[in-house]
């Protein structure tokens, strides 16, 4: 094996640079893999932000970043554990410690945290007041939904969290502070940095050993061309795993984040397109303006902090057997875009999937987009579902997904995908059949639910038994069926869900 | 108690520096030049002898400083609390995945850690026993089994007008404090250590890492200024990683870091028993209990840390509120091949209510009866049917007054009502309410723990420094034990701050356990408190010519007849009369007793109670729940802090429903644990707390006993109000299906309830 080297310390890096606490950070000479988290902790001695699973899965390290975004300034939180430093350039970081304004005053986010009772330990607390922060920084009053939703990435082991929620629900309600108001986020002086930041950006030199980032489609495709046994980093939302739970030594870096052509978030011909440094919020949100019905399984997806930095084309192009984004656009039949070099294909996001951690990516290869098929006609019935053991931010034991159109009492057409049930994203080609051309009817289901116990043979693990995901996928044809012919009956736990359920 | 600070609903005294990030917790502790960072070497089978262990690519690895194993023990090679069978590092036997085997320290943490993975270690592989029924059969104990018994169970089982026999199986529990185990030891001089730990017993470790080291207890201190959570798992675990970090300290001189990744932490530290129980039930047409025999399995792990405790608490809360007047409690505490079990919050005490809430519930529904109605027909009398199976007899009963308030403020019978309506009319979402109540006994079972010392220093400004043997894992001891200080001067909060707990300013501390922290250390405070103060009125008396009764300490002043004057120049005035302005206090719980060998006597100083409502909505199509509702009434005397104990009992009700819904356990084949960090182990996230709560103090209450203020304890019993959403499962599950008993596991996942749906469907 000739794996590339990581170049030693090199001048012809051209550093990482970020605002923090109005000052400019010049970072050079750190390993590519080095996360926010550890910086902050150890080079820094900014022990505020706090390390408590090193996955994002607790939030006890959320931080906030800030990154210039149609004009403005966009604040978003993040998991600093496994958000590795050269990824912020450019862009500015805020941490618990930033908040408190002059002469110590509390920022209102800490200040309805004090006055709620809302920190028993506080180690998780750091992080709590940073999504609500990131939540505050919007400007409007949040209910208890909202808030709920914002921090379905934090984890407390002691309040049993109404505390938080009453916190997060009241913290607008305080005076406005100077430091860290909403109007100080998007102040002139803090865009002027971040514009800053971006001058005299070196071209085709790595930011730091073993991190590129390249800004154009054809800079990349050329560099992953030229240097295949690179690793492509979108998010980090898997691959700082591989650093901070295996130890693995990765090979350099190639960073989608600052390819102007993969933000890309476009319709055109009723296609909605969506490339691959869009991250998974707001490609979700795209997706669900145009199918409302995937709110539910947009708003479980992982975390607000994950979502934040996760792509959905990295989701894609990691090709988990449980990513929850891939049954549903295979079963509305999206397309992914590859690009490898100069060259261009489409491949139907089914085709990309061989077999375990397989795919269909030739060396050097990318997925540079996703290209989602909009609603067509009002007879089609869509619904993704999600069954974990824990509602938020949790990993599907089973997902389902189904796309049926239904014409004079038929079903025309039918496809349906699964995650869990085998070892790649697959549809039920069985129960496809068994559905297809036939009257949309219980006895229909009832065979269809017959053929698709045939279709997968599913493991057994820590999530759930292979006998489990078998039934509840069964099932979940049943939910479809009823959520379609008796929108009355209440088929989820929880109004609020019902009320976007459905479809 | 007017002009008070006690029974204020003050702020937790960190709670500035929590929402700042300015509260320090071990891991933030700058270190001194030339700190080392360790990690643990874990074993990867479940039981085996090493044939060899070959360290030469640890030692060799970039980094590393320093690697010792069992050989390199300088003292004695033993953690565990009460046996010596916790070895700080396993030579030749290994008994579970994840047993520590050797250390590395190396210049950083990323270095220990993969210096860690590179260990070459060749085992012959043992037979291994993972599970409860395994160990049952194998006759596979860490202690003997244990039994208690009372009146002629036999007998009332076979004349009871109904009979029914059950079994109960419960899941374990990580404790998912959020910051995991950690402890710094640095060097000091003439052989002396210094260690900050991450634990709820400082003098423990005190001990264990002096005993390692070929030390005494003078040549260690053992600092704790917070934890980031607890719950038990900070109690005898610690001890491990503290006793690791100090002898690779003191081989190197230099000071060691040992910080457990959340991996590392969830498959190397002990959880809450499993246990699984068979049952049998003598009633009559009421529902009333006239015989029970249980027998009670749990798994304690490898080896017997506090298991023997533990199983001996689940014993005693078999009854929780209810009179059993003719039982057997068998209790067998079995050995397995998987990490040793230990405390956590309710210590067995939940795992005993757990058994006879199912066996309750079974019985009204063999019935035809409402839950409620047999758990009151159940229930301790006030002047008769009032003595525990171990002998106590239960004098501040409270829990018939408690579910009665509960029972309306909750409307329990109209949306019982409603929720038939609801069900008859829903085919795929079935709703299910249950009311469960507490009675959970407070002290230590082992008397002897149930003593606290405190340490009380005045300042000549006016200000107070308290230190006492209790810990602060987010409780708010801290800020009651000021609360209690600053009552007891007459000052305002701000005058008072508690320091970081220290084995060299308070010595042979009790855990922070049991509930126990401000029962004790309030006390002990108060004591070094009250010393102080009476100094400070005969100094008045004596210098003012005043009688005792007009001295009065109030609002930061000192009022001495018709004048006053600040306490801080008063203060200043006694230190000028010579006066000490420092005491120690010292407590212990009175009337208590316990026979360790017929498990008899008053273990419990008296009882904490209280009950919870919770309603649930279930997916019969996935198994899906979702807490809907909860109601809450509880009793914690007369309150110290409002605010810190309703933050309890909503935590310890969240995480106990965790416990018995989303909380998951699970063990491959091999007794690997495959759930160990948050990504595959699912506590409770925001969404969980209801939309519809109620949760409520009970009023005008005060302790029979006298406690601090009259005050009771809070720390474990609302846990088992979590008990609640499980029996709501149960409910919704047997929905419109009267005369079933729907065999629900807990945890009540979405894969248990479907199963319990699917057995039904198919019976």
């Amino acid at each position: 094996m000739d794996e590339p080297k990581i170049p030693q310390p090199d001048t012809a890096c051209t550093g990482v640079r970020f605002m923090l606490d109005g000052q400019r950070i010049e970072v050079r000479d750190v390993p590519p893999t080095l996360t926010l988290l550890q910086y902050l902790r150890e080079d820094l001695g900014r022990t505020g932000t706090k390390e408590g699973c090193a996955e994002g899965d607790c939030g006890a390290c959320t931080v906030v970043v800030g990154e210039m975004h149609d004009g403005g300034l966009r604040y978003r939180a993040v998991n600093s554990c496994i958000r590795f430093l050269p990824t912020l350039d450019g862009r500015e970081v805020v941490t618990v410690e930033s908040l408190r304004g002059a002469g110590g005053a509390l920022h209102p986010v800490q200040q309805a945290m004090v006055d709620s009772h809302a920190s028993q330990c506080g180690f998780c607390t750091p992080g709590f007041v940073m999504s609500l922060f990131a939540l505050y920084l919007e400007g409007v009053p949040a209910d208890r939904e909202t808030v709920v939703d914002a921090l379905a990435g934090n984890l407390c082991r002691c309040t049993g969290y109404r505390p938080i929620i009453e916190a997060g629900c009241r913290m607008q309600g305080y005076p406005e502070p100077a430091v860290w108001s909403c109007e100080d986020a998007q102040s002139p002086h803090r865009r002027a940095a971040l514009q800053a930041l971006r001058e005299n950006t070196g071209k085709g030199q790595p930011l730091v050993p073993g991190f590129h980032a390249p800004t154009s489609l054809d800079e990349l495709a050329s560099l992953y061309l030229a240097q295949p046994k690179s690793l492509l980093l979108a998010g980090a939302t898997d691959i700082g795993l591989w650093v901070t739970k295996q130890m693995r030594d990765l090979p350099p870096l190639i960073y989608l984040g600052e390819v102007v052509e993969l933000k890309i978030l476009r319709e055109s011909d009723g296609i909605l397109e969506i490339g691959a440094a869009v991250t998974l919020a707001d490609a979700y949100a795209a997706i669900v303006a145009r199918y409302p019905m995937l709110a539910e399984l947009a708003n479980r997806f992982a975390s607000p902090p994950i979502r934040n930095s996760g792509t959905l084309c990295g989701n894609i192009a990691n090709g988990s057997p449980i990513g929850d984004s891939m049954p549903i656009l295979i079963a509305l039949g999206a397309t992914v875009v590859l690009r490898k070099g100069a060259e261009t294909r489409v491949l139907p996001l089914e085709a990309l999937y061989l077999g375990y951690q397989k795919n269909a990516l030739a060396v050097g290869e990318f997925v540079a987009a996703v290209r989602i098929p909009l609603p067509a006609g009002t007879t089609r019935k869509v619904a993704t579902y999600k069954i974990s053991k824990r509602f938020d931010q949790d990993i599907s034991a089973v997902c389902a997904a189904f796309v049926v159109d239904v014409e004079a009492g038929r079903i025309a057409s039918a496809r349906v995908a699964y995650g869990g049930m085998a070892a790649i994203p697959q549809r039920a080609k069985q129960c496809e059949a068994a559905l297809t051309g036939q009257p949309w009817s219980e006895a229909t289901m009832d065979a269809a639910i017959k053929a698709l116990a045939e279709d997968y043979t599913p493991l057994s693990d820590m999530r759930a038994s292979s006998d489990y995901r078998v039934k509840v996928a069964c099932n979940l044809l049943r939910r479809f069926y009823a959520e379609h012919t008796s929108p009355d009956q209440q088929t989820r736990i929880g109004a609020v869900f019902s009320a976007s359920g459905g479809g | 108690m007017a002009d008070s600070t006690a029974g204020v609903a003050s702020r937790h005294d960190s709670a500035h520096l929590h929402v700042s990030g300015e509260a320090r917790y071990a891991d933030d502790i700058p270190l001194p030049a030339g700190s080392l960072h360790a990690a643990l070497g874990m074993s990867t089978v479940a039981h085996g002898r090493i044939r060899s262990m070959d360290l030469t690519a640890v030692r060799t690895a970039l980094g590393v400083v320093c690697v010792i194993t069992a050989a390199d023990v300088p003292g004695h090679n033993s953690y565990g609390p009460i046996l010596d069978d916790d070895p700080i590092f396993a030579d030749d036997l290994v008994q579970c995945v994840g047993q520590s085997l050797f250390a590395v320290a190396a210049t950083s943490t990323d270095a220990a850690r993969r210096a860690a993975r590179l260990a070459k270690i060749e085992y012959e592989e043992l037979p291994a026993i993972l599970d409860i029924r395994g160990a049952l059969a194998q006759k596979s104990f860490v202690i003997p089994t244990q039994k208690l018994s009372r009146g002629e169970p036999r007998t009332g089982l076979a004349a009871a007008p109904h009979r029914l026999k059950g079994t109960v199986e419960m899941g374990g529990q990580d404790h998912f404090y959020l910051e995991g185990q950690v402890a710094i030891a640095i060097p000091q001089e003439d052989g002396a250590m210094l260690v900050h730990s991450s634990t709820q017993h400082p003098t423990e470790v005190q001990h264990k890492v002096g005993e390692a080291l070929g030390r005494h207890a003078h040549d260690v201190v053992v600092n704790c200024r917070r934890m980031g959570g607890g719950f038990g798992g900070k109690e005898s675990q610690p001890a491990l990683f503290a006793c690791a970090a100090a002898i690779l300290a003191a081989k190197t001189g230099r000071a060691v870091k040992l910080r457990a990744d959340r991996d590392a932490d969830m498959v190397m530290t002990g959880k809450r028993h499993d246990f699984i129980s068979d049952y049998e039930a003598g009633f009559d047409d009421s529902g009333r209990i006239t015989a029970l025999a249980v027998m009670l399995a749990s798994r304690c792990g490898y080896s017997a840390d506090l298991s023997g405790p533990v199983n001996d608490r689940a014993m005693f809360h078999v009854d929780n509120a209810y009179y059993l007047e003719h039982v057997e409690i068998v209790s067998h505490r079995c050995k397995t091949n998987t990490v040793s079990n230990t405390a956590f919050r309710g210590f067995g005490g939940p795992q005993g209510m757990v058994v006879i809430e199912a066996i309750i519930d079974d019985i009204a529904r063999t019935l035809g009866r409402d839950p409620l109605d047999v758990r009151r027909v159940n229930f301790y009398g006030t002047t008769d049917r009032n003595v525990t199976p171990y002998l106590q007899t239960v004098e501040d009963n409270i829990i018939g007054l408690i579910t009665d308030r509960l029972e309306q403020s909750s409307n329990y019978r109209k949306r019982r009502a409603d929720l038939a309506a609801f069900n008859a009319a829903s085919a795929v979402i079935k709703r299910g309410m249950a009311m469960t109540p507490v009675k959970f006994g407070i002290s230590f079972n082992a008397t002897i723990y149930n003593q606290a010392g405190a340490l009380v220093h005045v300042y000549t400004d006016g200000t107070v420094l308290v230190n006492h043997g209790g810990t602060e894992m987010g409780q708010g001891l801290f800020t009651k034990v000021a609360q209690v200080v600053a009552q007891e001067f007459g000052l305002p909060m701000e005058r008072v701050r508690v320091s970081a707990t220290d084995t060299s300013k308070v010595p042979n501390t009790s855990a922070t356990a049991a509930s126990s922290g401000s029962d004790l250390n309030g006390k002990a405070a108060q004591a070094a408190a009250v010393a102080i103060r009476e100094r400070l009125v005969a100094h008045a008396c004596a210098s003012h010519a005043l009688t005792a009764e007009q001295v009065r300490f109030e609002a930061g002043r000192v009022f001495l007849g018709e004048s006053s004057m600040d306490f801080e120049a008063f203060v200043r005035e006694a230190y000028a009369a010579r006066i000490s302005l420092s005491s120690s206090g010292y407590y212990r719980t009175p009337k208590i007793h316990y026979d360790r060998v017929t498990l008899t006597g008053r273990p419990f100083f008296y009882y904490a109670y209280g009950a919870a409502v919770a309603e649930v909505e279930i997916d019969t199509l996935t198994g899906e729940t979702r807490l809907a509702q909860v109601d809450i009434l509880h009793d914690v005397g007369r309150s110290l802090n409002p605010a810190l104990d309703i933050g309890q009992i909503e935590g310890g009700f969240l995480q106990g429903a965790g416990w018995l819904t989303s909380e998951e356990l699970w063990w491959n084949a091999r007794g690997e644990l495959k759930t160990h960090a948050p990504s595959t182990y699912k506590i409770p996230t925001a969404r969980d707390w209801p939309a519809n709560a109620s949760v409520k103090l009970v009023e005008g209450l005060p302790n029979v006993e006298d406690t601090i203020y009259r005050s009771k304890a809070v720390g474990e019993p609302p846990l088992m109000l979590g008990i609640s959403v499980l029996h709501a499962i149960r409910d919704a599950i047997a929905a419109g299906r009267p005369g079933v008993l729907p065999r629900l596991t807990a945890p009540a996942t979405p894969e248990a309830v479907l199963r319990a749906l699917n057995e039904l469907n198919q019976a």
